[in-house]
């Protein structure tokens, strides 16, 4: 009997100290979320909610950007056009001059009306410091409210590619409250209560998941024919792979955007799970990863080297092994297949690299690169050893093993290339300050304009830290000034912007300051037992990102969930 | 008896100095800077910009200052239960997000030892010298107790989760629920913590349960046992008594696995994402987050360091033989 009691006794104990200690406090009384009127996702947060703030980009809470705070315009990368959103219209009434017209009829959440006073806020607070888009204010000359509804921007240096893609990249903040706002609060505060004219607001959030509950007075069901089908969103932070794999195969998640190895297995034999394509490569494309050389180091400074090393690399095998085709090589410009129409492909066809292992060692042997003491390796034409480590943050499976493998290809040639993994942060540091040899990148994404991809390519001043762009610290004047040329190119002239391209491509292809790989997916898989119509390829569905990556909302993915809809 | 808790004491605080020491040391001289880590998940470009915000968040943190009196601050800051400000959950302290996590840690940790302990103990002793259970609670027993922690977690959540779909396999209660005391929530707490308790326990228990049998088998083949079956006395009664004497090395054993169990369970916890503190462990490394890490740790050290004293205080109360060497006496 005493050994009966003592368990049921600590059972009991453990009940009430777990129930406890949950705190309710800020929820206001429980209750479950009913499961059909309830969107699960996950793969976008990687630690738990602390910040609402738009401004500290990269640190805020999924949705944030999207749900609550929207832009002016959102960009379809499909049609490659602008879709009006918080801008009724606008226009262009001189070069120089951008005339927004808001929508009328759009609240914020506490009440007060959208006004033009609003994007005037928000763009002044690009004047802030901490402010992450600081930038624009070196081209943008004024902006006003010229009336309730009108906003002028007046640019001192005519740069539409860049401001476009501004326009539709931030949110519009409201002026009643971050007008009155400290400087730090603005750059650095939490903002937990944030005010926005989203389809979403606040409900709740505790360390391992975000809950967002639908606003029902969005100004875009009316305007738009827009329906959230979903009143509230779980948004759950990332754990691993396996609780990942086992909640979409309990149907405990309705859309995961993160990577899962062997993905394409379960997408094959699990009829409920589905991506955007049937078959390989299952995926959109969202990003290039990139082979990014220290050019400040040697042999890395010379082209000749570089054009050796990706001539070296077996991309087939990258993307039939690790990826077992879950994503597709990149062309040898970067340029993402959406953006085709500013590839010179005649230009690709004579200086494009391809695989060839013959070829990279002929390159080698001209430009003096040889093995003269038969260690396997060659040496600098100065007889110097050469040695260096290629680095993917540790974890990141998918990119150790191509790292292995580019080693192995690189070595296969006699370069002396060694994979190494170290932490994400430790790499972050060491990126940022120049303190490597290589390392395997895809910070940019898919955008309005190639434009952002040059401006990663070639963007100058080269700076003691480099934290977004230019890691690799090149340094060549032409190049960075057609980039800003293809910055000030209007932005339905595609035909103007691609002979800047082609230009810019000339250098890139010639001098290889990063050399492209494969085109990292959109990852997303997504379960059909309580939600349906997500985004494929098939006839009548939405054609539209399924994400809620930072980013994409303003590419459509807001739209999508909206196109959703729960099974009946 | 006093001087023997008072050694004990002693004990107990120098190791409590030296762990915390320790433990304020690793983070420290870890690679990578935590401060330049969080500036660059925000992504910040202006070089005047990061440098400011380094300068200020150094000094949020302390960490301009020089070693000696980081150290001397930490200690400080330990008796006023002032750990520190988090850098990946900026700007919550770290008590706060320590206490959300450990009942979970607790409420797994508790049951787990003592029912594993209970059982296993009760098992092992039923099954010794019976050909049949010995000859299969023995191997099985050897299998669970070599399983690693993690191993048999995946293969449950695998089997009774995802193929059988009995339980959930992620978190600590149900993502459509909002905490509050309701029947409901309650079940989904029992529910999300039924697999990572049964991962612990069962491994636990195989351990116990053969230590227990060879135990009792010891003791049977001793004098007393011997000269009890001799007058004839009931093998109950002979059984009670080994059983008894074959209780305190078991007892030893556990103050010994508490620290295994404790590392099993953190391990446990990231299997099944459930928010204890192992989670929060891998949490806070991968963010580089070494104000709540060391706090973390702390917890675990004194956690570690109170059940075995409490064991140390039960040992005195059930073996008279220690009660008899402190009073001077020899056995």
């Amino acid at each position: 009997m005493r050994v009966l009691r003592l368990p049921a006794a600590l059972a009991a104990l453990a009940i009430a100290a777990t129930a406890c200690s949950s705190d309710g406090g800020d929820s206001g009384g429980g209750g479950e979320y009913p499961r059909n009127e309830t969107l699960y996702t996950t793969g976008t947060a990687w630690g738990p909610p602390t910040s609402w703030n738009p401004m500290m980009r990269g640190q805020y809470t999924v949705g944030t950007i999207g749900l609550v705070y929207e832009p002016l315009f959102l960009f379809d990368g499909e049609t490659g056009e602008y879709v009006h959103w918080l801008a009724e219209s606008d226009e262009w009434p001189s070069e120089n001059v951008h005339e927004i017209t808001l929508r009328e009829g759009v609240t914020w959440t506490d009440g007060e009306p959208l006004v033009a006073d609003d994007v005037v806020t928000t763009l002044e607070l690009g004047k802030l410091d901490g402010s992450p888009y600081s930038n624009v204010w070196n081209y943008v000359e004024s902006v006003e409210a010229t009336d309730e509804r009108t906003v002028t921007v007046t640019f001192s240096e005519n740069r539409p590619q860049e401001w476009m893609n501004w326009a539709y990249a931030n949110p519009i903040v409201p002026d009643h409250i971050w007008s009155e706002l400290s400087e730090t609060d603005v750059t650095d505060g939490p903002n937990e209560n944030p005010v926005g004219t989203g389809s979403y607001v606040y409900e709740s959030h505790t360390d391992d998941r975000m809950v967002w509950e639908r606003n029902d007075d969005w100004w875009a069901t009316e305007a738009l024919d827009l329906d959230m089908d979903a009143r509230y969103i779980v948004d759950i932070v990332n754990a691993s792979n396996e609780v990942t794999m086992g909640m979409l195969n309990q149907n405990e998640v309705d859309l995961s955007n993160n990577f899962l190895p062997g993905i394409d297995q379960v997408l094959n034999s699990n009829e409920n799970i589905t991506s955007f394509y049937d078959g390989p490569p299952y995926m959109k494309s969202a990003n290039t990863a990139w082979l990014v050389p220290n050019l400040t180091r040697e042999p890395l400074d010379d082209p000749d080297f570089r054009q050796a090393l990706a001539h070296a690399i077996d991309l087939e095998q990258i993307v039939e092994g690790p990826y077992a085709n879950l994503v597709q090589p990149a062309s040898p410009t970067g340029l993402l297949p959406e953006w085709d129409d500013y590839i010179d492909h005649e230009l690709v066809e004579d200086k494009g690299f391809t695989y060839s292992a013959s070829e990279a060692v002929a390159i080698l042997e001209e430009a003096g690169y040889l093995d003269e003491d038969g260690d396997g390796y060659v040496e600098t034409p100065d007889g110097e050893p050469i040695s260096l480590t290629l680095e993917v943050p540790s974890g990141w499976t998918d990119w150790m093993e191509a790292a292995r493998l580019i080693a192995t290809n690189a070595q296969d040639v006699g370069i002396n290339i060694e994979a190494q993994f170290p932490d994400f942060d430790l790499l972050v540091d060491n990126r940022n300050a120049g303190e490597f040899d290589l390392i395997i990148n895809n910070e940019r994404q898919l955008s309005n304009t190639p434009w952002t991809y040059y401006d990663y390519l070639f963007q100058l001043p080269v700076q003691e830290q480099q934290s977004t762009v230019n890691f690799h610290r090149y340094e060549n004047e032409e190049a960075w000034a057609l980039t800003e040329q293809l910055a000030a190119v209007p932005v339905d002239d595609v035909e103007g912007a691609a002979e800047i391209t082609s230009q810019l491509q000339e250098i890139q292809l010639t001098d290889l300051p990063a050399i492209p790989l494969w085109y990292n997916g959109l990852w997303a898989q997504s379960t059909n037992e309580y939600w349906t119509n997500w985004p494929s390829e098939h006839e009548g569905t939405p054609n539209s990102p399924a994400t809620l990556w930072n980013g994409w909302f303003e590419l459509g993915a807001i739209t999508t969930l909206a196109e959703i809809e729960p099974v009946e | 008896m006093w001087r023997y808790i008072g050694r004990k004491l002693f004990v107990y605080l120098l190791t409590f100095i030296v762990a915390v020491t320790i433990n304020w040391m690793i983070p420290r001289f870890m690679p990578g800077d935590p401060v330049r880590s969080m500036l660059s998940r925000a992504s910040v470009g202006d070089p005047e910009a990061l440098e400011r915000m380094t300068n200020y968040y150094n000094e949020v943190f302390g960490l301009d200052q020089p070693l000696h009196q980081q150290y001397l601050s930490f200690w400080s800051g330990l008796f006023k239960g002032d750990l520190g400000i988090s850098t990946m959950l900026y700007p919550q302290p770290v008590l706060d997000i320590i206490l959300r996590a450990v009942p979970y840690t607790l409420g797994l940790l508790i049951p787990a030892i003592l029912l594993s302990w209970i059982i296993g103990n009760r098992f092992g002793a039923f099954a010794a010298r019976s050909k049949v259970l010995d000859n299969t609670v023995l191997p099985v027993g050897y299998i669970l107790t070599a399983t690693p922690y993690m191993w048999l977690a995946l293969l449950l959540a695998w089997s009774l989760g995802i193929v059988a779909g009995v339980f959930p396999v992620a978190g600590g209660y149900s993502y459509s629920l909002r905490p509050d005391f309701s029947w409901m929530f309650i079940s989904s707490l029992l529910t999300h913590w039924f697999l990572p308790f049964l991962s612990l326990f069962i491994v636990a228990l195989g351990g116990w349960a053969i230590g227990m049998r060879n135990m009792i088998i010891y003791e049977l083949e001793a004098d007393y046992a011997n000269y009890l079956q001799a007058l004839g006395a009931p093998r109950r009664l002979v059984r009670r008594y080994a059983f008894r004497n074959a209780m305190l090395p078991q007892i030893t054993g556990l103050a010994v696995q508490l620290g295994t169990i404790i590392a099993g369970a953190l391990l446990t916890e990231i299997v099944f994402n459930y928010p204890g503190l192992g989670t929060l462990i891998l949490n806070s490394l991968n963010s580089r987050d070494f104000f709540l890490l060391q706090g973390i740790f702390l917890f675990v050290v004194v956690g570690v360091l109170i059940a075995n004293f409490i064991i140390d205080i039960v040992y005195v109360l059930i073996d008279p033989r220690t009660r008899v060497q402190m009073t001077g006496g020899s056995s």
